[in-house]
């Protein structure tokens, strides 16, 4: 379970906005370590000439009349929000 | 009375009520007092809201008073995955990220319950954002399996799966990404239908995995499944990957449909790292399908065999990152207290919010994802998908249905798994590759181990040929009575 020299686990976490204890990324390191030399077994599988499939079933762009329709209230988009106030979503400052 | 009600298939509960013998207030009852009696030992419910379940039993009782019942489910509670948005109600997903979230709008699932005048019952236990096998990712706590307390109901839908063994309901909606609903169904001894990608919308589904993704039933038996299918099948516009055509007649285009079948057997999936006991009853199966006058005929997957795992592992944990970067502690969701900055609060809030393996999952695919590696595992993961589709399509030709184990294991241990993440992943080898070509596939008991554990058996069938695969899966079913058999689950009775 030794960690490939390309996995730069801090790189990862902050790519993905994720905080990690100096034991997480002991742990996290090394299991994804192990997971990606199993998942390396792709790397022997002859691909050439295929396309990709990002969805199983040939579907392709979906469209809908441009028209206005119901949806949540004020009340309902907010009820869930960790702090509100006026009406809006408080969040921490973003511009000096 | 009400000990026998709480066992019935939703077949014979439809009957129950239409004659009168007994009300949907009543049955409600039944199922709370069940529910209450056994939960402490199982732990199938994150939370259950009884004064609304025995609201909605009264109108529904009303209605039949009036001759205005909505549909054959009216009066029948449902029990519902906590991944699954209900207006009202809690929407955990087993996270802490949504431990106080509470849902603003029905999921479409749940809109066509109710329009049928089913009854959602209970937020049912899963790991956390349906990401595991075992619900051991639940920040609420296993869930165990009534057939074996020592042992985990599987998951990621392990609690729909146990409260249905346990007639804690007579039948629940799950999810399936890789096996979320077959692997739980066959650990339970239940029926549990991974639907055709598209065929049922994920409006409303808390989403783990969007190409993979699907809703299903897990009930007593197939008749029940194909009913249940049907109320929650069909095209829905706020789900754009949601199939514009309408939802067979299940329970009629399944009757339509006899055998004898010619099936596949896989060659690859009956080698290394299957249990002798779960190999056995899939054996005895295909005898029984072959001594039906069926054809049984050995099938290759090499693609598949090979390398479906890694390819839904690349997939499934790239979506489930992207996906997952909603939960920035802004809008919903857990915020932290401790944050100096906006990426700050993202990154504390998630890491206060996630537990252990969406953490993993969440690294995984943000590094499969990630400049540099995206050409090597995830667009080569995709271009497997491909191969992968045509592998079972070329395997299907001519047949009616691939017949496999469900699981290579039956139920095992809490812990057995838990420190090899790896470990788990592997055991989803006969499922996964369902998921990623958009296949439909169904899990039945087909026999007990030594120990008493159930086992599964899956068919899966060609893109929308649900019905067909429930006519086989029914003609093995009606020979047999496994799917009768019930756990002696301890309760306080």
């Amino acid at each position: 379970m030794s960690q490939p020299p390309d996995l730069n686990i801090d790189y990862v976490a902050r790519l993905a906005r994720l905080e990690l204890t100096p034991d997480e990324r002991r742990a996290y390191a090394a299991q994804l370590g192990g997971i990606l030399h199993y998942l390396d077994v792709i790397k022997q599988a002859d691909v050439s000439g295929v396309e990709p499939s990002a969805h199983p079933l040939p579907i392709h762009n979906v469209w809908r009349e441009d028209r206005p329709q119901p949806g949540l209230t004020v009340e309902q988009a907010l009820q869930n929000a960790p702090r509100k106030r006026d009406d809006q979503f408080v969040v921490p400052r973003v511009i000096d | 009375m009400d000990t026998a009600l709480i066992h019935q298939p939703l077949s014979a509960l439809t009957g129950l009520l239409a004659e009168r013998r007994v009300s949907s207030v009543e049955m409600m009852a039944a199922f709370i007092a069940r529910t209450k009696a056994v939960e402490p030992r199982l732990h199938a419910f994150n939370s259950f809201d009884e004064p609304a379940a025995l609201a909605a039993a009264r109108a529904s009782d009303e209605r039949r008073t009036l001759g205005r019942i909505l549909g054959p489910l009216d009066g029948i509670p449902i029990g519902i995955k906590d991944a699954i948005a209900v207006a009202g109600a809690p929407l955990t997903c087993s996270s802490k990220m949504l431990a106080n979230f509470v849902s603003p709008y029905d999921a479409t699932v749940i809109e066509r319950l109710r329009a049928g005048g089913a009854i959602p019952w209970g937020r049912l236990n899963l790991d956390e954002f349906a990401m595991g096998s075992s619900t051991e990712n639940s920040a609420n706590g296993v869930t165990l399996n009534p057939w074996d307390l020592t042992r985990v109901a599987g998951g990621s839908s392990g609690g729909s799966a146990a409260a249905v063994a346990a007639s804690q309901a007579p039948a629940a909606l799950g999810s399936d990404t890789g096996g979320s609903i077959r692997q739980p169904a066959a650990f339970c001894g239940l029926v549990g239908v991974k639907p055709t990608y598209g065929t049922v919308s994920r409006y409303g589904l808390a989403a783990f995995a969007s190409s993979l993704d699907q809703i299903g039933p897990l009930t007593r038996n197939v008749d029940d499944a194909a009913l249940l299918l049907g109320v929650i099948a069909g095209h829905d516009p706020r789900d754009s990957t949601s199939l514009a055509r309408p939802a067979p007649d299940f329970p009629v285009e399944m009757v339509a449909r006899r055998g004898p079948w010619k099936l596949g057997v896989p060659a690859e999936y009956f080698r290394e790292g299957l249990d002798p006991a779960v190999a056995a009853a899939v054996r005895k199966a295909i005898d029984f399908y072959s001594a039906q006058g069926g054809e049984i005929r050995e099938v290759s997957l090499p693609v598949a065999a090979e390398y479906a795992i890694a390819a839904y592992y690349i997939i499934a944990t790239a979506e489930c990152s992207s996906n997952l970067a909603r939960y920035d502690g802004i809008r919903y969701g857990h915020r932290t207290q401790n944050a100096t900055d906006a990426i700050d609060l993202y990154a504390r809030s998630r890491a206060e919010g996630f537990g252990d393996e969406v953490k993993r999952r969440i690294l995984l695919g943000t590094y499969v994802l990630s400049s540099g590696y995206y050409d090597a595992y995830y667009l080569r993961a995709q271009k497997l998908r491909t191969l992968i589709r045509q592998d079972y399509l070329r395997a299907l030709d001519g047949l009616d249905a691939l017949v496999t184990p469900t699981t290579p294991t039956p139920a095992f241990r809490p812990g057995e798994k838990t420190a090899d993440p790896l470990s788990m992943y592997l055991a989803d080898i006969f499922t996964v590759g369902v998921n990623l070509a958009g296949l439909p596939a169904v899990s039945l008991p087909c026999g007990f181990t030594a120990a008493g554990l159930p086992v599964g058996l899956q068919l899966i069938g060609r893109h929308f040929e649900e019905p067909r695969l429930f006519a086989v899966a029914r003609s093995y079913e009606q020979a047999h009575a496994w799917h009768k058999m019930r756990p002696t689950v301890a309760s306080s009775e």
